[in-house]
Formats: structure tokens, sequence, C-alpha cells
């Protein structure tokens, strides 16, 4: 044979080894960019606010992130703090749903996968609503559903326009239909606050699929997105799945999205607070 | 007659009965008592099966290949008038979702829902009755024209979820279906649900913001089907029933967790058995909603629309 054929070809570039052993610093002194795998120092990365520097990769961060990021002086009063699941359906899969929750609790600190708060953002009283992913995948129990729901009577009441981070795998399976009707739930609300002509901006971040997509995620009267986040109604596994197929590289990307007409704009992490504000005194002044 | 895995004794007994009316027929032998005998038994033995089944066999009845499906509804319950209306003036007419006006009682209603095929090759033409984003919106275009002239509308629901396809997630099936979520609640005219059959997740739910939300007697609604939620939860397909039962996704369990608004009964046995009687169950419910519904006035009813939404979901305030 005159030239060399390959039988296999790599469509991804890098082998990832993500085993716990290969791991090359002990944990909480270095960070590797699950992207490029450029090595930084924790403190270097939490000041350019876990934007990779090298290869522009945003981290997932949860809501003591984006509170710190977005409130004046890192100033917020969170509400409904307290809120958490009842497990209404007894619910039990190869684990109770109870004890899921006490180990979610547990591992991050917080009671369910939001948080709401109030504070300022250059000036502009905002109400805050963030998910996280940490929390058994950021997914909408009646807790998320009830959380939203108070923060859309708030800012109706106050006048305050409201900001919802996204962050989630979809509905929460451990509270079936009742997670299912907080789709519902959280898009009647809306259009309450709708009605009431107080705005709501949408930003969606990595990852944010199923059941949030498809209610509160879509429904800003702008809707704006970080860079290079998964936004999706079918998660991607599942749309392969369905086509048999590969998928095209940038699917169900932010920059997709953007090209397809369903987001407003992409906001880079270190603008987001300026661009924001702006939007907000957009329309107010 | 197809018969599902539970019902081996029924089917014993309609095999029977062939037998007998073949042997009758050729009349050689008066099997006319013996006819009566195995009919009432027939019957016996369904009600005792159908008191009794399963979440997971409710959903196997949900899915029974002779179920009525939408489009049967829609031209019994309006004696053929229904006048189907295609296409959302924007992409395409997504047969897997199916609308028009229809005549029930001499009343004009926007009838909506989703169709599965009743063959082979109908399946694929209706995509399984899995939406896509354009049939959707194609819902909330005939919504709002019902809206426009003061019509109510029914929706009924049989799915088995939104088409998780290419196209659709680049034509934003999110979007679509978090849409019709937030327009529904704002209807002025009166909106009944009815979930016919399958109720899989947001592909139902985006046809069911409605001011009464009802299911046939053996159907099921819920977050995820039962068979993707053991593949996920349990990391095998062999969890189903337990899923069903962990869901709590029958007619019966929705009710008590008062997250519908009523049950309609079927035919014992269920819908297929006798398809008449259940296209007229279901006539006759919307037609008792709907009067009901119309004494109210619109706000007033839009505000009890978005009030029962609100108010679902449990949670604990520590």
């Amino acid at each position: 044979m005159s030239e060399k054929v390959s039988w296999f070809k790599r469509i991804r570039g890098g082998i990832t080894t993500s085993t716990r052993e290969k791991k090359e610093a002990p944990e909480g002194l270095w960070y590797k960019c699950p992207s490029c795998k450029h090595i930084v120092d924790t403190n270097d990365n939490a000041i350019h606010l876990w934007v990779c520097q090298k290869c522009n990769h945003h981290q997932r961060i949860g809501s003591a992130e984006y509170f710190g990021i977005l409130f004046d002086e890192g100033k917020f009063k969170e509400v409904n703090a307290n809120l958490v699941s009842a497990d209404p359906l007894n619910f039990s899969d190869t684990q109770k749903y109870t004890e899921r929750l006490a180990a979610s609790e547990k591992k991050t600190g917080l009671k369910d996968a939001i948080s709401t708060a109030t504070g300022k953002i250059e000036g502009v009283e905002t109400m805050v609503a963030c998910m996280d992913f940490t929390f058994i995948g950021g997914s909408m129990g009646a807790v998320v559903g009830e959380k939203i729901s108070r923060a859309i009577d708030c800012c109706i009441k106050k006048k305050t326009p409201l900001i919802i981070i996204s962050k989630s795998g979809g509905a929460r399976m451990m509270e079936a239909a009742h997670s299912l009707m907080q789709m519902a739930k959280t898009s009647v609300k809306l259009a309450q606050l709708s009605k009431a002509k107080i705005p709501y901006i949408s930003l969606i971040t990595d990852p944010t699929t199923g059941g949030v997509t498809a209610s509160f995620a879509m429904l800003g009267d702008l809707n704006i997105a970080e860079p290079g986040a998964l936004i999706g109604f079918a998660g991607p596994r599942v749309v392969r799945e369905t086509i048999g197929k590969d998928l095209p590289k940038d699917f169900q990307t932010s920059e997709f999205l953007l090209e397809h007409g369903f987001l407003d704009f992409i906001v880079e992490r270190k603008n987001l607070k300026s661009r924001l504000a702006q939007t907000l005194k957009f329309f107010a002044a | 007659m197809t018969f599902l895995d539970f019902e081996k004794p029924i089917q014993e007994l309609w095999e029977q009965l062939d037998k007998a009316k073949q042997t009758h027929e050729k009349g050689k032998v008066d099997m006319s008592t013996t006819i009566a005998d195995l009919e009432n038994k027939i019957q016996e033995t369904r009600k005792e099966i159908y008191s009794n089944l399963t979440p997971w066999q409710k959903v196997q009845v949900s899915r029974h290949p002779e179920r009525p499906y939408v489009l049967a509804y829609m031209n019994a319950m309006t004696y053929n008038t229904f006048q189907e209306l295609h296409g959302d003036r924007s992409v395409k007419d997504d047969k897997a979702m199916i609308g028009g006006f229809g005549s029930i009682d001499g009343k004009t209603f926007m009838l909506i829902g989703q169709q599965k095929g009743i063959n082979t090759k109908m399946r694929q033409y209706r995509n399984f009755g899995m939406a896509n984003p354009e049939g959707y919106r194609k819902a909330l275009r005939l919504m709002k024209l019902a809206e426009k002239f003061n019509k109510p509308i029914v929706t009924l629901i049989d799915t088995p979820g939104a088409h998780p396809g290419l196209e659709a997630e680049e034509r934003g099936q999110g979007e679509a279906i978090a849409r019709n979520l937030l327009e529904m609640s704002q209807l002025t005219v009166p909106v009944i649900c009815i979930v016919i059959g399958e109720g899989a997740s947001g592909g139902a739910l985006g046809i069911g913001i409605g001011d009464k939300v009802l299911m046939l007697e053996h159907t099921w609604y819920s977050v995820i089907s039962p068979e993707s939620c053991s593949s996920i939860l349990w990391r095998s397909w062999d969890f189903k029933e337990q899923a069903a039962t962990a869901l709590k996704l029958t007619a019966e369990n929705m009710l008590e967790q008062k997250l519908i608004d009523g049950i309609i009964k079927e035919p014992i046995g269920g819908a297929h058995v006798n398809q008449e009687e259940s296209f007229q169950n279901v006539k006759k419910e919307i037609l008792k909603q709907v009067a009901k519904l119309e004494k109210i006035e619109a706000d007033k009813r839009i505000e009890a629309r978005i009030e029962k939404f609100s108010s679902m979901g449990v949670f604990v305030e520590g």
C-alpha cells in the first residue's frame, strides 16, 4: 500500500481522564480548567470570576458567587430562605428522596436549588433568583416554584425588576407531577408580572435543560446567556439517540440559540454586572 | 381484539365465546345459554380486573392499540362537523398536533389535541403523537382564534412527550411550550383540558393550562414516563412498575394530590371496549363544565385559573 489508512478517526481532541487518582494537585490550591486543562491558582480563578483566562470557559458557579458578582458591594438580603421540600409522594427509588435532600443540604449548605435575594445593582433595586446546579442537579421542585412565585409577588408589589439566573437539569423527578406543575406555576405567575409591566430578564447559564427551559428560562422580556452554555429542551444524549447520528459541534450552545433567534444577546461574565445594570436602566429611564 | 398481559382470563373466556358462537351459527347445537353465560362472565371478569389495576397496568391501558385517539373523539363528539385547521403560519403543519372548530350539540368549540397514528404507517405520519414546536405554536394560534371569537377551548391530551429532535431544538421546543403555558393562563374564554391517554411531561402540559383539567379513568399524567424514570433513577429499564407506582401518576393519585380537577369514568374494561360510550362520557362532561364556566366572568375565571396553578406544590416553611 502506498499510503497509510487509519481505521479509526478521532472526532474529539485529547483523551480526558477525569478519575480522581489522576489529579495532580490537592484540592483547594489549584484549579484546572475542564475545557483547556490550563491550571491556575484558585484565588486568581476567583478574581477572574471563575472564567478561564486562556480559553474563556465559563465555569459553573452558584448563587453565592452570582450574588457577589451582581449586587453592589456584595450586599443583599435573601428572602424566603427557609422553604424546604416536603416529599409529598414519600418518594423512594434506589434512595429515599428525604435522604437525597439531606445529603444535598450537607454537601452544599443550601436548602434547595434556588436562592432569591434583593439588593442594588449599580443602584437599581432588583430581585435576583439564582439556581444552584450542585443541589440535585438544580432540579425544579415545589420549593423552586414557590420561591419564584413569591419573588414575582414581591416584584409586583414593590415594582422592582426581576432577574432569574437559570442553571438546571429540569423538573425534579422525585416530586413527579408536583414538579411538572411548577412549570405551569412559574409561567402563570410570569404572565401576571408581564401584565404589571415589570421587566424580567432571564439569564441562562450552563447547563439549562428540560422543564426549566420549557418554562421561565425562555419567558424573559429579554433572554440572555453566558457564552458556551448548554441550553436545550431535550438533553443532547436523548436527541442523539432520537436522530441516530452525531450532533453538530455547537448544537444547543448559547451561540446556537442566539443564531436561531432565541436569545437577545450573549454576555461574558466580566461584563455581566455592567450590561445588566445598563439594561435595567433602559427599562427604567 | 388485542389483550394486554394481565387480561389473560378475559382472553380465555373470549376464545371460548368465539367457539361457542361458531358452533351456534353452524346450527347443530343451541348454545345461546352458554353464550349468555360467557358474556356475563367476561363482563364480571373485566369488572374484577379493571377495579384493581396497578399503576403500571393503567399505563398499559392508556397505550392500548385499540384505544380511541384524539381525532376519533373530535369526530364523534361533533357528529363529524369537525373542521381541521392547519399550520402555525410560520414553519409548517405539525401532523402530531391537530385542531379546529367543531359543533357539539349546536355549540361551537375549538378542539385541539395530540394525534397518534392508528396503524404503522399513520404512526410515523403522526410522529407517534410527539409534537414539534410548530405544533405547540399552531395550538396557540388556534386558541387565540377561539378567544377572538369567544369560543370555548377543549384540549385533548395524548402524548408520550414533545419530540426530542434536532429540528425541534433548533426551532425552540422549550420556548414554544413555555409560551403556551404563559399565554393559556391569560385566555379570556373557558379552557377545558382532558387527558384521554398519555400525559407525558412538558409535551402534555404545553396544551394543559385550563380552568378544568380532567383525566379519563385509565390514563396517566406525570413529569416523565415510568420507563424513562426507571432508566434514570434505577439506571435500568427493568423498574418501570416500581417507577409507575412511585410517580403516583394515575388519575386517582392526581386527584388526591389536587393536581387535577376531576376524573371521567371509562366503560368497564377501558375506553376501547366501548368507544361510543367513551365519546359520550367525554362530551357530557365537556358540556357540563362549559355551562358552569360560562357563568363566571372572564376576569374571575382567569384569576381562578392562575390561583389554581399558583397554589400547586407542597413545601415546608421551617
